[in-house]
């Protein structure tokens, strides 16, 4: 029996200091009515090697593919201890750290990441993070309205992940919370900070600015964040961490700072797996702290004076305040956190760095050798720091198609969320691309067109 | 000793970063980063070191028994991971068309196929990231249902004391206000209480059977006709479903909707909390509404169901599919397990409670439902030992760090006065069982002899018993270094 260790002689010792006949005797208090039979649309078990042949089968089918798409979900390096360290049993099965006693390897750890985070971001204090980006952002906004005394308006650009957007409505309409939609400069690819000083917004709870955007373009974010707190919003980030070891951090923005930065924490160290698990990340001011959802770590003294770590500030959480919490929200993503944190550990300020700025050089270099490419052009003029939005002579859905059967996934396809936009699409080359990688993508394009 | 104390300035990892700093740049001035980031400086073997004794420092299921009740902790088989991770999975951009990911889609939707037979439930949908979040979409679709009617009036979910902390907080992030219903003696829910409770302003029940106390609700199928005869629609929160897997459906008891704690039942890691993952299922009446993406297969092919096929959906919830890797990893634990090792799951998780709460009747410890079956888990309550000698259930409970177990679950239910919420899992073997039995002998005994020692307790942990108090007065949530 497939990871029950019961011998014959267990069961029937067991039943006998129960005193029940059976095992199906245990189940007698469920109405004979209720009972379902065979479990049929479940198939028959299979060994470990059985499974590793079907597995292997089904990875080798999907095989390998040269990646340009960015969108949210980055490629970047992940150093082999990482995931060495991660899955050790007592990261990867111990639960969440409520024994804080028997849970210092998770709350040191945690401790630690929100360190980093709070750092990274420039902000004060980190939370031990939420689910995703997109669910980070939608538990900013509500953090919002909760701090705000008298509006439930939220301004988000369309310059913010069309999926963000989507799931950002998603929640906060259950709270009659209002989502009011940006206009971008066509022409720039970002929020134009003088049109909106131009218009009557009403009053708003805050202002979302994601720095890079999702077309990668930088924003302004010093006139954005000064707007935002000038009309007595919160002014609130959503970042790329990696891109934080060369920008302005969201703590930074403007005269004042962000008040809340969230984002997604994917590339940290996270492999790209088809979307999940990943992290969402939180950051913001100390004054906010105590609206802030999810698991915060503290440091503190044992009895004998010594370091230790415990779950904190628990009067905010749904195990505690039930209806009264400040979210739903149990879990953290824990095991990516622990993955993030090593990855941190191991790159350091200078790794990070160069990981930055070689992902911002070789998206500089594709889209120049791109641009070379009969028609293709950029269609904003804003600077970008690793994605980069090309318009193409062709539809392209057509033209990756074609670059598909070469091996190559040349970017995301821009058409359903901006049609707008015509022929657009959006590519990213991160540190992982060679020069002689970006050469065979400008190659293969320059023969999809042709 | 945090990580930023093995730092030094000017350490640096070659090997992990490009190899020399990239030279062009197109970023105006204005926006770069002026200030410095504090990560730590360290080599790669100090970091190696540093988080492996770190991981020492924590229980586990791979290196203690953890008895922790409503949380299933099981053996998480080490094959789920592995084969979960394989390169061209772990590679695969969640943006990447149909096409080249059908081996991963065919896990995807032989996974809903299959959480949809065992359940009982006509749809599932696999995108929520965890328990709480299974619960809102679930709430959210609940909503929906009565919106499309042109039912607005609905305004009120119904929820029993004995429940999770996540259902009345879920409720209110939906919008919804919170009917708390009490529990009679035995354990289940009051009948009366429910049927005074329901009316045209119900939304909805939020159930979990076998509830939060470790019993079956008996009345289950009397309350599913009391609800849907007032117009709502019933919730089945799936904490427990391991108790049940194989024996009883939620479709049959006449649930509508339900999430399934996948790091639970069907045991991906807890990971020292989270990743989780909890797909929910639904009744074919909210089909229409349920959250988007979804596997469809057509001929041998399968494709994803987005916003054109169902425009009543309540929507995204993830910012891709949920999370995929999670879901990899169910899809091989309940292959290995195969039909019949899915019935056991409940046979044996449910033989290896009684069992437990036998053995401690008779070591002395009083249960808190002696008349009831235990499903999954059952409850000891310390009130009397607590009355005559002070040591309370949190004592005892960090008195069996000491022993070498994790600790049940404590003061949770909140019905219950000075209660451990007791969940062995079928994974744990009678001999361990019988040795935990035993430590818990010997705590009673050391209550009687040395109760001031049991509550100093735990003695042989990394830490002392922790200043939470202190931890929460002087907020200390970032290190920062010393001027």
């Amino acid at each position: 029996m497939p990871f029950i260790p019961h011998t014959e002689e267990d069961i029937a010792e067991m039943l006998a200091s129960i005193g029940a006949k059976s095992i199906e005797d245990l189940f007698d208090e469920i109405p004979d009515e209720l009972v379902s039979g065979e479990l049929t649309g479940v198939p028959s078990g299979l060994s470990e090697l059985e499974i590793t042949r079907l597995m292997m089968e089904r990875a080798n089918q999907d095989g390998f593919y040269q990646n340009y798409i960015g969108a949210g979900a980055y490629e970047h390096h992940i150093p082999a201890a990482v995931w060495q360290i991660t899955t050790r049993g007592e990261f990867y099965s111990s639960y969440t750290p409520y024994q804080a006693e028997a849970s210092q390897g998770t709350l040191q750890l945690l401790y630690e990441y929100q360190s980093m985070m709070a750092s990274l971001t420039g902000m004060d204090v980190s939370n031990a993070s939420m689910y995703d980006g997109a669910t980070a952002l939608a538990e900013a906004a509500l953090m919002a309205v909760r701090s705000h005394k008298t509006s439930r308006r939220i301004l988000i650009p369309k310059t913010v992940h069309p999926v963000y957007r989507q799931v950002v409505r998603a929640i906060v309409s259950n709270q009659k919370i209002e989502v009011v939609e940006l206009p971008f400069d066509t022409k720039t690819g970002q929020v134009d900070p003088a049109l909106l000083t131009k218009t009557d917004f009403g009053d708003f709870a805050a202002l979302v600015i994601p720095q890079p955007n999702f077309f990668g373009v930088l924003e302004q974010v010093d006139a954005l964040t000064d707007w935002a707190q000038s009309k007595g919003a919160f002014a609130i980030g959503v970042v790329n961490p990696t891109a934080l070891a060369l920008l302005t951090p969201p703590g930074e923005w403007g005269s004042k700072g962000a008040d809340i930065a969230v984002g997604e924490g994917q590339p940290l160290g996270i492999p790209l797996s088809s979307g999940g698990p990943y992290f969402g990340f939180m950051a913001c001011k100390n004054e906010l702290v105590r609206q802030m959802p999810g698991r915060i770590i503290g440091r503190t003294t044992d009895l004998d004076g010594k370091e230790g770590f415990v779950l904190t500030l628990q009067a905010r959480e749904q195990h505690i305040r039930r209806s009264k919490a400040t979210s739903n929200i149990c879990t953290n993503q824990g095991l990516m956190v622990t993955a993030a944190t090593i990855y941190m550990a191991l790159t350091g300020p200078e790794g990070l760095r160069r990981i930055a700025a070689q992902s911002h050089a070789n998206t500089l270099d594709l889209v120049e050798q791109l641009e070379k490419t009969g028609g293709v052009k950029r269609t904003f003029s804003g600077p970008t720091f690793h994605e980069t939005v090309l318009t193409l002579p062709k539809p392209t859905a057509e033209v990756l198609a074609k670059l598909k059967q070469k091996g190559i996934l040349g970017g995301f396809d821009l058409h359903a969320h901006y049609p707008e936009l015509g022929n657009a699409l959006l590519v990213c080359a991160t540190e992982t691309k060679t020069a002689a990688d970006l050469q065979n993508y400008a190659g293969a394009l320059k023969h999809a067109l042709g | 000793m945090l990580i930023f104390e093995h730092s030094r300035k000017g350490r640096h990892n070659y090997s992990q970063s490009p190899a020399t700093p990239a030279s062009k740049s197109a970023i105006p001035q204005n926006l770069l980063r002026k200030s410095k980031v504090l990560l730590p400086e360290v080599s790669e073997m100090d970091t190696v070191r540093h988080y492996t004794r770190l991981s020492q420092k924590n229980f586990s299921i791979d290196t203690e028994f953890y008895p922790l009740g409503s949380c299933t902790m099981k053996y998480n088989p080490r094959a789920c991971n592995s084969l979960a991770m394989l390169p061209q999975f772990i590679s695969r951009h969640p943006s990447a068309p149909e096409d080249t990911g059908q081996g991963f889609l065919a896990c995807m939707y032989e996974l809903q196929e299959i959480l949809k037979s065992v359940t009982g439930m006509a749809g599932v949908s696999l995108t929520p990231m965890a328990g709480a979040q299974g619960e809102l979409i679930g709430v959210m679709m609940i909503r929906a249902y009565h919106e499309s009617r042109g039912d607005f009036a609905r305004t009120e979910i119904i929820v029993p004391d004995a429940a999770h902390g996540t259902n009345p907080a879920t409720a209110v992030m939906c919008g919804f206000k919170v009917v708390e219903i009490a529990t009679d003696k035995d354990g289940n829910v009051d009948l009366d209480a429910l049927k005074a409770a329901v009316g045209p302003q119900t939304a909805g029940l939020m159930l979990t059977n076998p509830s939060t106390l470790g019993v079956f609700e008996k009345n289950v199928a009397e309350m599913s006709r009391v609800v849907h005869a007032a117009g709502g629609l019933l919730y089945y929160d799936g904490a427990n479903l391991n108790a049940v897997l194989g024996k009883v459906k939620p479709g049959d008891m006449g649930f509508d909707v339900i999430h399934i704690n996948l790091h639970k039942t069907f045991s991906t890691p807890h990971g020292g909390g989270g990743p989780g993952s909890a797909p929910v299922g639904v009744a074919e009446r909210l089909l229409p509404f349920m959250p988007i993406p979804i596997v469809a297969k057509e001929g041998d092919t399968y494709r994803w169901v987005a916003e054109k096929d169902k425009p009543q959906s309540i929507g995204r919830l993830s910012a891709h599919m949920g999370n995929a890797g999670v879901l990899l990893r169910a899809y091989i634990y309940v292959r290995l397990l195969g039909m019949q090792g899915m019935h056991r799951i409940s046979e044996f998780a449910t033989l290896n409670a009684n069992y437990l709460m036998a053995e401690l009747r008779k070591a002395g410890f009083e249960i808190a439902y002696p008349n009831r079956r235990a499903s999954h888990e059952f409850i000891v309550t310390m009130k009397d030992i607590k009355d005559k000698t002070g040591v309370t259930a949190m004592n005892l409970a960090k008195r069996l760090l000491d022993k070498g177990y994790h600790a049940p679950t404590t003061y949770f239910p909140l019905l219950v006065p000075e209660c451990l919420l007791i969940e062995p899992a079928e994974t744990e073997s009678k001999e361990t069982l019988d040795a935990f039995v035993v430590s818990m002998k010997e705590i009673l005994s050391e209550i009687e002899s040395q109760p001031d020692m049991v509550k100093g307790a735990p003695h042989t942990m990394s830490v002392r018993k922790l200043d939470d108090v202190k931890a929460a007065r002087e907020l200390d949530l970032a290190w920062k270094p010393s001027a």
